[in-house]
């Protein structure tokens, strides 16, 4: 009896934590999943209901204007990220003195909650206290910078404090992706005479591939599930203006008591999660083991 | 300039394009770089700045010139108020409760869920059995899962269990949340720990628990710390969870601070409001600032895999 226990020990040590994860990972979503399909309004109903929900949801205009911003956000926010990460990284990768300073200062914004970070740029792009009052203080008194109260402007007011909150990230793995290049490889070109441009061009960003797209995929995940900072910096608004899709959710699920509806909601946001993890998973796979028939 | 490649070429040790052309190129080319990296800086300080700034002022002067400025006043007590007594969900004991609900929520649940994790990676890397890759591939999905889509699962299991509304609860669902991203942490760590020596020690008559007490254990304090201290950043800063399973005063920070902030108060108190915000995010930002190397490491390790 004692040897049979000692030799199950790590499959005993590890079950409560399996459970635990099918529970989290597989039963949960599937009772989500069977509750967007229910009948559920205020409380669950287990009753089969069909696709109604989905069909209510995507004709719900604020529905429609979340997965809109969802687009423009991810798609801004990301590159933007990328291309500011990417700037910082090459010019950081020159050697510079104080490496470590200037690393800590462009990456503390991770350190910081949404919460935190969407307060204070709303506090800064509101016109009355923030940039535009500044501006208008130093003596230009016609400029006028209030894209947070502009429907039209307000979702790219959170693209911008979106890039400030990840673009050091994206910087920290990028640069870490630089430093792994082969010397070698740019040392020969070097002798051929290439240039600085060049050689970033055509030598360093085509062996960091697997890093950006890393990176992408990473941030994309982000803002799928950007809830806190449109929460924290315009509240979803003016209007429905930033909505985006896991704040709808929130509201159906827990403001206006609509459960099924909320839950078809969180599938979309699943589903948009798998269209990016799912073929990221199976192009690094494929990947691995190209390099693994290489070497 | 054909001639002199070569010896360029020698001289350069490592791609380093600052050091290569004429004095000249040199020159514009170190402003370049150092005059937009300090760009960039005050892009990435503004914020910070700002509001540790306006934490001081009067709230005269913050009304009469904005909130970016230099200080003209100076005073402590908007801190004092932000701790103690600011009026927050209906009662004043300042952001403090909140302050403290947090630590309470995310140092057991960073604790237990960063000790599971270990165990659970020294098992999934060092005992392995048939079907365990598979079980580990099944618990990393975790990582990914939206919270929206275990929020009403969640709320039926805080309501039986009668944690809705409480810290406990809190620290149940970061803890499970939380096991998955422990797991693969540790298990790929422990991964790179020679099986040699594991195999050495049950040759030896080691048991499992002994092995990962004399041999894993002591080697895992890099790991433990990056753990640790990713998982309490990611629990402080949670917001989603916190504002959906509690309220009024059992409220975390960042739930409190959105209460704070956004509540429809008349007249904006941007010095109070500031040193509160502030007392939010002091804990991630220490730990940020004396354990940053830590931060980095576990960056590089764990995002890219």
């Amino acid at each position: 009896m004692r040897d049979a226990v000692s030799r199950f020990t790590p499959q005993i040590v590890l079950s409560p934590s399996l459970i635990a994860s099918f529970v989290y990972v597989f039963l949960f979503c599937a009772w989500t999943v069977w509750l967007s399909l229910s009948d559920s309004t205020l409380l669950p109903d287990f009753s089969y209901g069909g696709i109604k929900h989905y069909l209510a949801l995507w004709q719900n205009r604020r529905w429609t204007i979340a997965y809109t911003n969802l687009f423009l956000f991810s798609s801004l926010y990301v590159s933007g990220s990328l291309a500011i990460g990417l700037t910082l990284a090459v010019l950081i990768d020159q050697r510079v003195r104080g490496e470590a300073i200037w690393r800590s200062v462009l990456l503390y914004p991770l350190a910081i909650s949404f919460v935190v970070t969407g307060t204070v740029w709303r506090w800064l792009f509101s016109p009355s206290t923030g940039i535009q009052a500044f501006v208008r203080d130093l003596g230009w008194t016609g400029f006028t910078f209030d894209w947070i109260l502009d429907r039209d402007r307000a979702i790219y007011t959170i693209v911008i404090t979106g890039v400030w909150h990840a673009s050091g990230f994206a910087m920290v793995l990028l640069l870490a992706g630089l430093r792994s290049v082969e010397q070698d490889l740019i040392k020969a070109a070097q002798i051929d005479g290439a240039s600085m441009r060049r050689i970033y061009w055509k030598i360093v960003l085509p062996s960091i591939r697997p890093i950006i797209i890393a990176v992408v995929v990473i941030l994309l995940q982000f803002a799928i599930k950007t809830f806190d900072l449109v929460v924290a910096q315009t509240g979803g608004g003016p209007g429905l203006a930033t909505n985006v899709p896991a704040i709808y959710v929130y509201d159906l699920m827990f403001q206006r008591g609509q459960i099924a509806e909320g839950a078809a909601g969180a599938v979309m946001i699943l589903l948009a999660l798998a269209a990016v993890l799912v073929p990221y998973a199976i192009w690094s796979s494929y990947h691995e083991r190209r390099e693994a028939g290489n070497s | 300039m054909s001639a002199a490649r070569p010896a360029i070429a020698d001289r350069i040790a490592i791609f380093d394009p600052l050091s290569t052309g004429t004095t000249w190129q040199r020159r514009r080319s170190l402003a370049v770089v150092y005059g937009l990296l300090s760009l960039f800086a005050a892009y990435y300080l503004l914020p910070l700045g700002v509001i540790v700034l306006n934490s001081f002022r009067d709230m005269a002067e913050i009304s009469r010139a904005g909130l970016i400025g230099l200080p003209h006043s100076f005073s402590l007590q908007h801190w004092a108020k932000a701790w103690g007594t600011f009026c927050v969900n209906g009662a004043c004991n300042g952001i403090a409760p909140f302050f403290y609900n947090s630590l309470w929520m995310a140092i057991p649940a960073t604790i237990i869920s960063t000790a599971i994790g270990a165990i659970n990676g020294y098992v999934l890397s060092k005992w392995r059995f048939r079907g365990s890759e598979t079980l580990f591939a099944c618990m990393t999905l975790g990582v990914f899962l939206p919270g929206q889509m275990v929020l009403l699962p969640w709320a039926w299991t805080l309501g039986t269990l009668g944690l809705t509304n409480t810290i406990a609860g809190l620290v149940l669902i970061h803890c499970v949340q939380g096991l998955s991203f422990t797991t693969l942490f540790c298990r790929n760590y422990y991964v790179s720990i020679p099986d040699a020596l594991i195999q050495a020690a049950r040759i030896d008559g080691a048991g499992f628990w002994r092995i990962f007490r004399k041999i894993v254990l002591p080697l895992s304090p890099p790991i433990l710390i990056v753990t640790v201290i990713w998982q309490f950043t990611g629990i402080w800063n949670d917001f989603l969870f916190g504002v959906i399973f509690s309220s009024g005063r059992n409220q975390p920070v960042t739930a409190a601070l959105i209460a704070l902030t956004a509540g429809g108060m008349s007249v904006r108190q941007y010095n109070v409001e500031s040193a509160a915000v502030l007392i939010g995010a002091m804990p991630p930002l220490l730990i940020y600032l004396f354990g940053g190397k830590f931060f980095m490491r576990g960056l590089t390790q764990g995002a890219v895999k």
